[in-house]
């Protein structure tokens, strides 16, 4: 018979929907903590409050992120979830596994964990839900020693995330995933041992689409675009228009810059205006794809509300050649952060400091010239700086 | 027994060891893709090899035992090779084209939701909740859970003008995509926090916690070695309460939570967009939130009738005018609509010209 009475969590399980209580009652047949943390959150939802107390520190030796201490404030009532820690394990690339690595994980966490995941935590980490102090050691040896290393937390360069990409996308302009696994390599010892002055996020995507919203979650957002001519298949073209697609009112009536024309049954496409944005490619797969002169454009910035309001990333280079080594895109990503990491306070994301100190110190640390594409329109007021450099021209 | 030796710093697997060999033949050389039902689709390669791919609803939060059993079906179906969406969708990755079908009944008969591709409502974006978090003022699984058993024939079958991107962030920090997406519900807090002075001159640095505060309300108190916060200041982001424990902004009685809108990421058409405030409060009401879903759904019903095809949510209001929301939704407009944060210049009409 079940520890708890759940009357509350039970009505969850009911509809359509998959239900995460029915996870955690899957897990409780096996483990006192998920069954625990079953009670705990009937109480949550019969009081509408938490019961878990601020993250101690807790972690594996030599690593200072990668696990996030929780316990409850209720250790006693639920003794299972005296400590219920979280580990981040590092995610591969575009989130692929084999079912063998799958199971793999689930033996370990099984053996020393409460059996609850989640695939995956906003960062992008597989986070194992719920363990002990006494488990970290043990959980790090069997895991890190098949390869499986843990995420970031806190003021730590954070776990690297990306789309598909080009493993299945045909509208990947960059190689996102091994953009994103090149980057959480080069910065293995700053995702392990936090030392910047608070969190800081990278995010692949291969197009404008953003699967992985870079543009919204990343202080360094990279994003896959291309110069030259959207590539046009006419023949594939009238199949739409042979199947129902209304061209010149959905495609080249929706089209931002007015670029397209749609006549005697031809689409053709001044490329010179096109702002690249994806709406034409992505309704006409079969039709059209991105130009050939692949690369990437480098915006930063953005963040969720906490402190000073949410932020979309700002764009700081409009294009950039992304081919392995990557050594170009990895000299500007190290000499971003080095600028962030000596002037912001405690706390301060890369947005929010180059809304104090203005762009054009970032832009003068990294070498970038001011160009229109970094602006929606130039400033509005005549207060501005004027430096000496400006005087020498 | 003894544990294996550790490493350090190995980081992540390689992506490449987990790739099906249809995806490492055709890396970087896929042609295009096609929609073929609701939770399937199909991507052709330059070489004609084709690859089909199911994707199926996931609760995000999951067992060791539920993962074992998608498992099995992507070693029946799949070769073993699988995969999880950005939106936490799984995806099964099938190279036989003959598995397909198979793979899907299957799916079905077990229970599993398929579905998410295309103009319709993928998997909602959420975050811990009462499940594992100490900020937490709702419970976001919960939501999610309410909010989907109502709206699951749009992951399924119904289409919709574009995507809807649906979110639920259990307080302001929002670990999740809530303020870019079409329609999404944040926790808010509404009293300023109680401090406990004793426990803040013990366990708080003062100057940190003065500096945590977005409005400067919050000044130190000598006297107690504590803080004082200017109630008038305060706009209860809580902040504070992530840098000072001791004081605290949870009130179970009066927090709730408020639904955002015509938020996207992608730049197709328009720029991104940050969402806006809809409805500034409801009070939790676990464990189905009724008039959270309700209010959800009306917004996604104003939005299906009215919307151009193609429009996401936050175009379409762009191009009727925000009035013209408030009016073909029946949402009260209130003094917290009306931004008096950061973003004042950019939100009020400077225009003599709008809709009744």
């Amino acid at each position: 018979m079940a520890k708890y009475q759940t009357p509350m969590l039970d009505e969850l399980e009911k509809g359509a929907w998959p239900s995460f209580v029915t996870e955690i009652k899957k897990a409780a047949k096996n483990s006192k903590m998920a069954e625990d943390e079953l009670g705990q959150l009937e109480k949550s939802f019969q009081t509408k409050r938490g019961y878990w107390k601020h993250g101690g520190i807790v972690g594996v030796l030599g690593y200072g992120s990668g696990v996030i201490g929780r316990y409850s404030s209720l250790p006693e009532e639920f003794p299972g979830v005296a400590h219920f820690h979280t580990y981040r394990i590092n995610q591969p690339s575009g989130f692929f596994y084999t079912s063998e690595a799958l199971k793999e994980i689930c033996d370990i966490w099984d053996k020393y964990g409460s059996g609850l995941t989640n695939l995956h935590g906003s960062t992008g980490d597989l986070v194992l839900l719920g363990t002990t102090t006494d488990a970290l050691e043990p959980l790090f040896a069997e895991y890190s020693s098949r390869g499986w290393d843990l995420g970031g937390s806190g003021s730590a360069m954070r776990t690297p995330s990306c789309c598909i990409g080009q493993a299945r996308c045909e509208w990947a302009n960059i190689n996102a995933m091994d953009i994103c696994n090149h980057f959480t390599q080069h910065f293995q010892d700053e995702l392990h041992r936090p030392a910047f002055p608070y969190k800081f996020k990278i995010k692949v995507s291969g197009c404008a689409c953003d699967c992985v919203a870079a543009i919204a979650r990343a202080d360094l957002s990279i994003i896959g675009t291309w110069k030259g001519d959207i590539r046009i298949d006419q023949a594939e073209v009238k199949n739409y228009a042979d199947n129902g697609m209304d061209i010149q009112k959905e495609i080249v009536g929706m089209c931002p810059t007015e670029c397209m024309t749609y006549e005697g049954g031809e689409l053709k496409i001044n490329n010179e205006k096109c702002s690249r944005c994806m709406h034409c490619i992505s309704k006409m797969t079969k039709a059209l794809r991105p130009g050939e002169e692949k690369g990437a454009s480098i915006l930063v910035g953005s963040k969720a509300p906490i402190v000073v309001g949410s932020l979309i990333s700002w764009v700081l280079v409009p294009f950039i050649k992304a081919e392995a080594p990557y050594e170009e895109l990895t000299e500007l990503t190290e000499n971003i952060i080095e600028w962030w990491d000596d002037n912001a306070k405690p706390r301060e994301r890369l947005g929010e400091l180059i809304e104090v100190k203005g762009m054009r110190p970032l832009l003068e640390a990294i070498g970038v010239a001011p160009q229109p594409q970094q602006v929606k329109e130039p400033r509005k007021d005549p207060f501005f700086f004027w430096s000496e450099s400006d005087f020498e021209k | 027994m003894s544990l294996p030796e550790r490493q350090t710093d190995v980081g992540p697997p390689h992506y490449e060891k987990f790739l099906p060999p249809v995806i490492k033949n055709n890396y970087g050389k896929w042609k295009y893709h096609e929609v073929l039902s609701p939770g399937t689709m199909v991507h052709v390669a330059e070489s004609g090899d084709e690859l089909y791919t199911v994707r199926v609803a996931s609760p995000r939060l999951l067992s060791t035992e539920t993962i074992r059993e998608v498992c099995d079906l992507a070693e029946k179906y799949c070769d073993g090779y699988l995969r999880f969406t950005t939106r936490n969708n799984i995806e099964l990755l099938i190279s036989d084209k003959a598995k397909l079908d198979p793979c899907v009944a299957e799916l079905k008969e077990k229970g599993y939701m398929i579905g998410g591709i295309g103009p319709r409502i993928s998997n909602v974006i959420h975050t811990q909740g009462w499940v594992h978090c100490h900020g937490a003022c709702t419970d976001a699984s919960g939501l999610v859970k309410a909010m989907m058993d109502e709206l699951h024939e749009y992951f399924t079958t119904k289409e919709l003008p574009n995507k809807v991107r649906l979110a639920v962030a259990c307080c302001v920090n929002m670990c999740g995509a809530v303020h870019v997406s079409d329609i999404a519900v944040v926790a808010v807090h509404r009293k300023v926090p109680v401090i406990d002075d004793e426990n803040v001159a013990k366990m708080c640095e003062i100057p940190t916690t003065v500096g945590s505060c977005p409005t400067s309300a919050i000044r130190p108190n000598p006297k107690t070695k504590s803080v004082t916060i200017n109630e008038e200041k305060c706009m209860y982001c809580g902040n504070c309460f992530t840098v000072c424990p001791p004081i605290n902004i949870h009130n179970p009685e009066e927090d709730g939570v408020a639904i955002v809108v015509g938020g996207k990421i992608g730049s197709l058409r328009t720029s991104p967009k940050f969402s806006k405030l809809a409805i500034p409060f409801f009070y939790n009401e676990p464990p189905r939130w009724p008039k959270v879903v309700d209010a959800i759904k009306n917004i996604l019903n104003v939005y299906a009738e009215n919307a151009r095809k193609h429009e996401r949510v936050g175009e379409w209001i762009e191009r009727v005018g925000w009035e013209e929301f408030f009016k073909l939704t029946g949402i009260e407009f209130t003094f917290q609509h009306i931004d008096d944060f950061t973003f004042m210049r950019d939100t009020m009409r400077s225009s003599a010209a709008f809709k009744y």
